[in-house]
Parts: C-alpha cells; structure tokens; sequence
C-alpha cells in the first residue's frame, strides 16, 4: 500500500525526461500531473510494474478549464491487489486537444474515452472507435459540456431549444 | 348412429351430413376456444397470486367475449412490402389444420364426425397443415423476427411428430386399429381397462405393458406440447426475444384466428392423448344411466367425462407453461432428436416383442 | 461495417453471408432504451455493438448550473431502480469534500436505506431475468416483495421510486414511528419467500440449462475492463466497495460477501451472477436486522449545512451499488455549484463487456447474458 508520494518517486525514477508533477495542495488527494502524449507508456508501467499494480481503472474524465486554455483529463487508478489509489492528471491545448489512449492498458477506458471525446471534443490518438457516444452520431453542433457551449438552433429540421 | 338419427330428422343425407360436421364447430370448438382463454387468464393469475379479470361480469367470465369483440373491430393491417396471397391465406390455414382433427375426434359412442377407419392417422397428416401455415405467415410477414420464429417453429414441429408417431404406432400394434372410434370402444369398462394401465383383458400381458404405456404417455405428451408451441417450447412466440414471433404482424381478426387455432390444437392433442391412453369418453366408475335404466343418458356422461378429461389435460398445459422457463432452440432439438425418440424406439420394440408373447 | 461481408467456406459452391440483426431501441426484453448491433452467422452470434445515449439527459452539464442541495433529487434519476444508493454516494463524496461528520442516527438510517434499496433492486433484476427466460411466475413473485419495500419507503419520505431523501449532512426525514417493526416484518416475511423463489427458479433444470456456461467472464477481462459489484463477484472475486474502500459504518456489521462458485456449470457464467444476486438479498437481511437493533438515537438533521461552499478542490468517493460501484467525482472552484460533476456509472462500464461475452453463442443467449449484466439504462445515459 503506498502512499501518492512514493508513487511519485518511482514514477519519476523510471521516467525520467518526461515532466512529472504532484500536486498535493488541494483538498482531497493528491493529484500526479503526467504528460498527454506519453500518458499510455505510464500507463502500462503502471499496470505492469510490480511495485504498482494499478490493474484497474476506476473513472476517467474529462474537464474543461477555458481560463486556461486547457482541457483536462483525470485518470482515478487502484490496484486491486496492492490497495492502492493514484488520481493522474493530463492537460492539453484546448485548441488542438491530443492525448493518447490507454485501451491498450485497461479495456474499459474504451467508452470513457469516447464520453470525453463526445463531450469535450479531446482526440485519443490511437482509439480503435473514435466516434460519439451518448450524443447523435451525427452531431455537428460542438462538443456539449465545453463552458462555451451553445444549443444549436435547428438538428435535423427539428428545432432545439424548446 | 348420429348420422342416421340426422337423416331420420332432415330427410336428406347432404343435409344432414352438414349439420354432423358443423355440430362440433359450433357445440364445442368455439365455445371452448372461449372458456379456454378465459381458463388460462385465470389459472395464470392464481397461480402468480393476483386475481385476474374480475369487471366484466361475474368474476370475469364474459372477457373474451369482450376480447373478440375488440378483435374484430379493430383495423386490418397488411403492411406494403407483404405477399399479400400468402399473408391473407396463412391464418386460413392454420385454422383448418386445427379444426380439421376435430372430424377424427371421439366425442362419445353416438357422434363423431366421421367414421374413418384412418382416425390417428388422418390427424397426424391433418396437423401438418398447420405447419405450411405457419411458414406462409412467417414469410409473408416481411419481417426478419417473424420468419426467424416460423422457421424455428416448423423446425420444431417437425421434429416433435415423430415421438408422437412412436407412441401411437405403438397404441396402434396393441389394439389392432387405427380408428379412435374403435380404440375407445375398445376401453370399456372401469378405468382398469385403459391402456395406460396395459388395456383390456386381464392376461400377464397387461401387466407388462403398464411400464411401457405410462413412459408413452409421459412422451406422447410432452411431444404434442411441442406440437403445440407451449412453454417450455414456445420458442416460436417467445415475447422477450422476436416480440411475436411468426404472428406479429397480423392485427384484428387474423390474429384472432391464430389465437383461437392454438387452443383449439391445444384441445385437439389433449383429445388425442386421452383417446389414445385414457380410455376416450368411458368413465372410470361405470354409468349413472345403466344404474338407473336410462339408455339415452349414457352418450351424454360420456361426453361430459370426455370433456373432463381433456379440460383437464389442457388444465396440466397451462400450469405448466406458467412454471416452467423455456428451453433454447438448440436445447428443445436434443430433447427431441436425442432423448424423445431413442426411448420412444425401445419403448415401441419392448412393446412389439410382449404383443409377440 | 460488415452489413454484408462474405465468408468463404470449404466448399466454394455454399457461401453464407453475415446477417445484421437490430434489437431495440423497443424490445421487450432489453432493460431500457437501448439499441444492439447483432452480427450473425445463422444463429451465432460474432459481435455485438451497444448503441446507446437514446435516454441522455445531460444530467452532467445541468449540475454546472446547480446549487449542491439541488442535485440530489437529479442524481435520483440516474439508476431509478436503487436511487438510494446514488444519493448516498452523493453525500459521500460532498460530505468528503467539505469535511462533515454526520451524526451516528444518520449513518444508520443510510446504511437501513441503502440495503433495503438492494434488496429492492435486485429483485427487479430477478424478476425481470426470469421473465426474458420464460419463467412468468417469479417476475410476479419478486415484485409482491419488492411492493412491501416500496411500502417502507413510502411511510418514511412519502415517494415510492424516487426519493429525495439521503440529503448532504443528513436526512430529509426522520424515521416514521412504525418503521422498525414494519421492517422487521418485512424481513421476517421475506426470508420464506427468497426461498420460494429458490426453489421455482434457481434450481429449476430448465433455468440452469439456459444459464449455466452462458457468457463466461474470467477475472481478468473482468478487472481489466472495470466491471464490479455482482458481475465482479460472479466470477470469484471477493471484491467489495464495503470492504475494500469502507465508508459510513459498514464495518460495524457482521456480513459475508457471496462470490460465484461455478456451481452447476464454468466459475463466471451467468448462472453465477445470477445467484450472487440472489445470496446478497440475504445478507442485506442479515445487515438491516443488525442497523436496527443497534439504532441510536439523535437528530437527523443537526449536521446539514445552511449553505454549502466547498472549498477549491475535487474529491472522487466510491459506493456499492446494487449494479457494481458507483463513483462520484465532483470539482469544486469554490462557489456554490459545481465545477463538474462526473458521475462513473457502474453499468456504463459493464455494457463494454458484452461484446466479448456474447462472441460464439446464439441469439437467444444474448438475452440471457445481457440480462445477466442487470443494466439500467437510466445511470448509462444519465
């Protein structure tokens, strides 16, 4: 059972020139801030290392942060052998938003991942389906739950706002 | 004879002919076509511990009337992309491969519909209308669940018959005819005399037979539950999977007559059973008429016992389509294929080597 | 997609073609509004796809625009077969964030609530399982049971599917004077009856035949794609949210967690699902009986806040629901509304697993399998 500092530490041990960060100064957890790109080979060493273990991925999310032109996604890890909870964190650019996939690693980030895409418009390169979720397949009006977001006036001849 | 007592009323033997085949239609068949839904919607509810149809008269017993009523007005829909022939004739067919076993069918020692010396085996091939039937309708129905139901329902049927034809070449080697007017005939007595206690007369025979006819009945009946589309076999309208299976696009009068068509099979196989292995419409405990003298009252008690008998059995198809979960398609072809008719094989030769004896 | 791709047999004279079978959005037998993409070769099936979103109320957004207190009856909404379970999450995860200790009355009001709700909960997937079999009777059965627990839930906050009740810092009532010994009733009733429905249902050949070796999910697909709750413990696992990750006062109870044994057929199968379902009600009874003969007493309401401000932060807090584990992860910036909720859905992530159970049954089975899953609709869209 370790504690998110430890993590941290090994973390940053084995992946040296990526920039990792911990942020421990709001309430409740500490949040390990890793980069978008290389999110999915962090992924799998944490999965597959033995000191870790995080075979399960408990919430993936997005989040919109417009002040600072960034959109996030948070990653909620537990090891359901070693006990264990992390809550990563990765941010990218809000006007070409890129991170990678971690379906290779656990194959429920599969739908989560499409949720975020749908609703905040986040690119996972690498998702074997990229496509909307819980919205229509073909909505073209912009991804719903952006602080920027505005109902379209008509969807197929139908009008929206009620 | 019935037909000679019709002629002696109406003169004329066409017309009198006629009236005997109309008699059951119209006696029998429809009105219990009516008592048997009404029968099944109330057995269902008691046994679920709710009370079913209660408001339309007493107890609910004028609900399918009300049933038919709305069935009949409603609006005939036949969808654009239907094989309109096909579509129309299905329910048709259906109807008179049901209907058309009641013409075999002993109702008691003064009618039966006709006199064959062919009974089981002309109901046998008459059943198998209702398979064409029932492929027309899946087909016609444009609709991929309809004719994914229809064709496991004539799957189904098709292998279900030859169990049935088993046991009732065995019945049929036992008493030496094919006639269910004789066959019953042949049961008098008391209930001793049944052939699911071994048959008539009291040789060593009889008693060997008992083992093989109650295995024959237990298979005889499972199989015409098949035959019918009951539960544990109703594969072909199993609502949770193809909605109505091959008869959800029919609405109004056509579906009624699919309706109906069921419980008038399902009184037809019930008839037979009993005929077969139950002694027809002798009564188990001797005739109120010939303890008092009166001749004329006999044909009545055994229609009455008759009719006992066969409610009864339809009675047993119901609880047991409202206990029992259904079997899978692949499950219901191995019980069929590979545990029916085995046993219906060595019953039949077991029974072939005793009659040798 | 493959509408008609052709498969190239032995023989070049045959060529059988993939049929496209649609199940929903209206069907009889799926739990929902939900749309399945069967792919089949005659009656097996290859692949299944999920479409769903048909019940999306955009729950999600609309709590941006909502004050804390306001959310619960929102959350209600999301599985409507065990709100209580959503709200107690809910107050979980606010009650973390803001650093609230409720008072012990009301911890185990919740904890009552919460295991009456499973109670409830699993009875409609029960029922509902064994009508999509065929078995008519215990549908009717189960719901007899599942009134009475409506009953119980009607005298405490007056509604009878969605409550309003679990609220952040305590409770919206306190608990009708007749409760606990309607309660007690309830359970003294309800143990001959789970039995009866044993007896019908469970151990019925016909059912086994159906359920047994259906829809086979070994442990490690089963964690990899984060399924949990009874889906989870199907398949061997001792795994539960009370235990592993215990909040309110679970660990004051004396209960055992049921996990599938393989017993009429493969460790994993739906059958085993099924009866894990079946052995939790018992030991919900097991957990009501106890809450109630331990119940302080106190004031329900002393330890809601007037005003909820959290301060700047985000708190992810788990519950053991009825269908698996059920996570809030709420954001706060500090004013009155959320910054974001994200509510993980725990049959969201169950439905992914469908396409690998369902590979190389019949289309009958599907049912059985989807059925076996217990989704609602309502926590997928949400």
């Amino acid at each position: 059972m370790k504690k998110a500092e430890e993590i941290f530490q090994i973390l940053k041990d084995n992946f040296p020139e990526s920039n990792l960060e911990l942020k421990n100064d709001q309430p409740t957890e500490a949040i390990l801030i890793a980069p978008p790109l290389e999110i999915d080979k962090i992924s799998l060493f944490l999965r597959d290392s033995s000191e870790l273990l995080f075979d399960s991925l408990m919430n993936l999310s997005g989040v919109d942060d417009p002040k600072a032109l960034l959109l996030s996604v948070y990653y909620h890890l537990e090891s359901t052998k070693l006990k264990h909870k992390i809550t990563l964190k990765v941010s990218t650019d809000r006007n070409k938003p890129e991170v990678s996939t971690v379906t290779e690693v656990w194959k429920g980030a599969d739908w989560h991942e499409r949720e975020a895409y749908d609703l905040f418009g986040i690119i996972f390169l690498n998702h074997p389906d990229l496509r909307r979720i819980l919205m229509p397949y073909d909505w073209d009006a912009g991804y719903p739950l952006r602080k920027d977001y505005e109902n379209p006036e008509f969807y197929q001849g139908m009008k929206v706002p009620y | 004879m019935m037909f000679d007592f019709l002629v002696d009323l109406t003169g004329s033997p066409i017309l009198a002919g006629t009236i005997q085949s109309l008699l059951p239609l119209f006696l029998f068949i429809l009105p219990f076509a009516l008592f048997a839904v009404y029968l099944e919607r109330k057995v269902s509810a008691h046994m679920q511990d709710r009370l079913g149809p209660m408001r339309t008269g007493w107890h609910g017993w004028i609900q399918t009337v009300a049933d038919i009523l709305k069935l009949i007005q409603k609006e005939d829909i036949v969808a654009t992309d239907n094989d309109k022939f096909l579509f129309n004739l299905a329910p048709i067919v259906v109807f008179v491969g049901s209907y058309a076993a009641f013409a075999a069918i002993p109702f008691s020692s003064m009618f039966i519909g006709t006199e064959m010396d062919l009974g089981i085996f002309y109901i046998v091939a008459v059943t198998g209308l209702v398979v064409a039937g029932i492929l027309m309708a899946g087909w016609a129905s444009n609709n991929k669940y309809s004719l994914l139901g229809s064709m496991r329902s004539v799957a189904q049927i098709i292998s279900y018959e030859i169990p049935t034809i088993l046991v009732m070449l065995s019945i049929v080697m036992i008493s030496g005819t094919m006639s269910l007017h004789t066959l019953s005939e042949q049961q008098t007595g008391y209930a001793w005399n049944w052939y699911i206690f071994g048959g008539p007369g009291s040789e060593l025979s009889k008693f060997l037979f008992i083992p093989s006819m109650v295995v024959g009945f237990v298979i005889i009946y499972i199989s015409t539950l098949a035959e019918v589309n009951r539960t544990p076999f109703d594969i072909p309208e199993a609502e949770s999977e193809l909605v109505s299976g091959y008869h959800t696009e029919y609405s109004g009068m056509k579906f009624a007559m699919f309706f109906l068509a069921e419980y008038a099979n399902m009184f037809a196989v019930s008839a037979i059973v009993v005929a077969l292995f139950l002694g027809g419409y002798q009564s188990p405990i001797g005739y109120l008429g010939d303890l008092i003298g009166a001749k004329w009252m006999i044909p009545i008690e055994q229609f009455s016992w008759f009719t006992i008998k066969g409610v009864f059995f339809v009675f047993v198809q119901m609880w047991l389509r409202w206990t029992l979960p259904r079997l899978r398609v692949d499950q219901l072809m191995a019980v069929s294929w590979k545990y029916l008719i085995p046993i219906a094989f060595v019953n039949l030769i077991i029974i072939g080597l005793i009659t040798l004896l | 997609m493959p509408q008609d791709s052709v498969l190239n047999t032995k023989s070049s004279a045959v060529r059988t073609e993939e049929m496209v079978l649609n199940m929903g959005p209206q069907h009889p037998s799926t739990h929902g509004v939900l749309r399945l993409e069967l792919t089949l070769e005659g009656e097996i099936v290859s692949k299944v796809v999920p479409h769903i979103g048909y019940l999306h109320r955009c729950f999600e957004k609309h709590c941006e625009a909502m004050t804390y207190p306001q959310i619960v009856p929102y959350t209600d909404r999301m599985d409507y077969l065990a709100p209580m379970g959503n709200e107690f999450g809910y107050a979980i995860a606010m009650e973390k964030l803001l650093g609230i200790q409720v008072p012990e009355r009301v911890e185990y009001i919740r904890v009552i609530m919460a295991e009456l709700q499973r109670i409830s909960s699993h009875l409609v997937a029960l029922g509902t399982y064994g009508a999509d079999i065929g078995a008519f009777t215990p549908f009717l059965y189960c719901f007899i049971d599942r009134e009475k627990v409506l009953n119980l839930f009607e005298i405490t906050c007056g509604a009878r599917l969605l409550y309003n009740y679990i609220w952040i810092g305590g409770l919206s009532h306190d608990l009708h004077p007749d409760f606990v010994r309607k309660t007690l009733e309830f359970i003294k009733e309800f143990r001959p009856n789970l039995k009866e429905v044993n007896d019908l249902l469970s151990h019925n050949r016909i059912f086994i035949d159906r359920t047994a070796n259906v829809g086979i999910l070994p442990i490690d697909t089963a964690i990899n794609y984060g399924v949990s709750g009874p889906n989870l413990r199907g398949s061997g696992i001792k795994w539960d949210v009370r235990r592993e990750d215990p909040y309110s006062i679970y660990h004051k109870f004396d209960y055992d967690i049921p996990v599938g044994e393989g017993k009429y057929g493969t460790v994993g199968d739906s059958w085993d699902r099924y009866y894990v379902r079946v052995l939790e009600m018992e030991e919900s009874c097991k957990i009501i009986e106890q809450a109630l003969e331990q119940l302080p007493d106190g004031d329900v309401q002393s330890a809601i806040p007037k005003r909820i401000k959290p301060p700047v932060g985000h708190v992810y807090a788990r519950v053991e629901n009825p269908r698996g584990d059920l996570g809030y992860f709420i954001i706060s910036d500090g004013s009155t509304s959320p910054y974001r909720v994200k509510v993980r859905a725990p049959s969201f992530v169950s439905m992914q697993v469908l396409n690998e159970l369902c590979k190389g049954y019949m289309v009958a089975d599907v049912v059985t399998i989807l059925g076996s899953i217990d989704i609602v609709l309502g926590e997928i869209d949400r």
